[in-house]
């Protein structure tokens, strides 16, 4: 309170002309002691203070609704928007990226697939290429087999013709010698014959 | 002069710039009414001028206004529900002025517009106007279930009522004496600290080397009005969120 006290003191002359305006139209109170207050409790300031206050908040407050919170509001809005999109071109793009690998791997499939039946045939074809070979090589050889032991048992034949032939004059020769004269053909025939068998 | 110079109170003495006289009523422009345009001038001015560029990547000032646009929406989401956006001009409004009033009350030689009740209570009557104006369009006289909670047994119910009819009328008055008192006491304490610096100057070389102490606090005491200063604008909107919300669902 002796702050209160003290400034009166000191503000009285300042407000002197201020203070006779006011008296003129209120009269009651005289201007020393009504500056003297707490200034934020001097119920003189109280109209003034709260004309300002309306007429400039009042105004702030258009000024905001009209054109700052739009506009800000505004950008805001286009921003998110524009992140919203963007999200939308980044999942779709990721998605046709997925069905390319997807795709890519499907003809992987098929390819080693088709490549897998290509080394079968391959094979297959192969296999049976050698086998007829082989057939053929194996039928060639009977034949020449079985010509070579008919040859060879047409040679045994006209062999033992001739081994009966030579055993005959060798017999007639022998027979010559040790008895001297011819002896008859055909019992020596005979005789090589029934010795023969 | 040297008195006056470290009166705490000086401050926040109301000058008359331009005298108006209206039907007896004293209605000059002065020094506070000059820092109330200051505030919407700086605030509109900053609002509009760093979004002109409407980028889509916004530059550092464009990111604070954004950054104030979205923090009020925000909050009046969280407390009034999506019905409560279309106050959203008056909390913002309310916002953006008592923020940038307190922020300029703390330059030196500068008068601070909240630290006068009248203009605190003026706001503060403003926020409870329209909370009983709209609660009354909207609800009729359902609005007065506001002070009729659920579930409260019938014999309670009187000592109740009157309860929150009390805490209902204690709005405006705890709303703009908060944010009154927090801009007076802090002006008041810096200027004291200040006036001590000064004080202890004039003594001499001792008293030099003793003042480091008042202006260390004196630097410290600034740092902590500055976040008063946000603290108190967030109060003060978080508290009208709040308010409008009993406006828009009164049953609860």
């Amino acid at each position: 309170m002796f702050v209160t006290s003290a400034f009166a003191q000191e503000s009285a002359p300042a407000v002197e002309g201020a203070g006779t305006e006011g008296q003129t139209h209120s009269g009651t109170s005289a201007p020393a002691e009504a500056h003297g207050a707490f200034p934020p409790f001097d119920p003189a300031t109280f109209p003034s203070q709260l004309l300002w206050l309306a007429i400039t908040f009042g105004l702030f407050y258009l000024f905001l609704k009209r054109v700052v919170m739009p506009r800000v509001g505004g950008i805001i809005d286009v921003r998110n928007d524009r992140i919203t999109q963007d999200l939308d071109h980044a999942d779709r793009l990721k998605k046709e990226a997925d069905a390319a690998v997807a795709a890519y791997e499907q003809e992987l499939v098929e390819a080693k697939a088709r490549a897998n039946t290509i080394g079968q045939q391959a094979n297959d074809a192969a296999k049976a290429e050698a086998e007829a070979a082989r057939k053929k090589v194996e039928a060639e050889l009977d034949q020449k087999l079985g010509e070579a032991e008919a040859r060879i048992s047409s040679i045994k034949a006209s062999a033992m013709k001739e081994v009966g032939t030579i055993a005959e004059d060798t017999a007639s020769a022998i027979v010559e010698a040790l008895v001297g004269g011819k002896a008859n053909k055909a019992e020596i025939a005979a005789a090589v014959k029934s010795v023969a068998r | 002069m040297a008195a006056d110079k470290v009166d705490p109170i000086h401050q926040f003495h109301i000058v008359k710039l331009i005298p108006i006289n209206i039907g007896g009523y004293d209605l000059s422009f002065t020094n506070s009414a000059l820092f109330m345009v200051a505030t919407v001038a700086v605030a509109s001015a900053f609002l509009y001028l760093t979004t002109s560029s409407r980028s889509l990547v916004p530059g550092r000032l464009q990111s604070v206004s954004e950054m104030a646009y979205e923090f009020v929406s925000n909050m009046l989401r969280d407390a009034a529900g999506t019905q409560g956006l279309k106050f959203f001009p008056f909390v913002f409004s309310l916002f953006m002025f008592v923020l940038v009033a307190n922020l300029l009350g703390l330059f030196p030689y500068f008068f601070t517009v909240t630290s006068h009740i009248i203009v605190t209570f003026g706001l503060a009557a403003l926020v409870i106007g329209t909370v009983i104006v709209y609660g009354f369009m909207k609800h009729g006289v359902g609005f007065l279930k506001l002070f009729v909670p659920h579930g409260v047994p019938v014999f309670l119910l009187p000592l109740v009522v009157l309860i929150e009819v009390i805490s209902f009328v204690s709005r405006p008055v705890s709303l703009s004496v908060r944010l009154f008192a927090n801009m007076l006491a802090g002006h008041i304490t810096l200027k004291v600290f200040s006036g001590f610096v000064v004080s202890l100057s004039a003594l001499g070389a001792v008293g030099v080397a003793g003042s480091i102490l008042p202006l260390a606090m004196a630097v410290a005491l600034t740092a902590l009005e500055l976040l008063v200063a946000f603290l108190q604008a967030y109060v003060f909107a978080v508290l009208t969120c709040m308010y409008l919300n009993d406006a828009l669902h009164p049953g609860h």
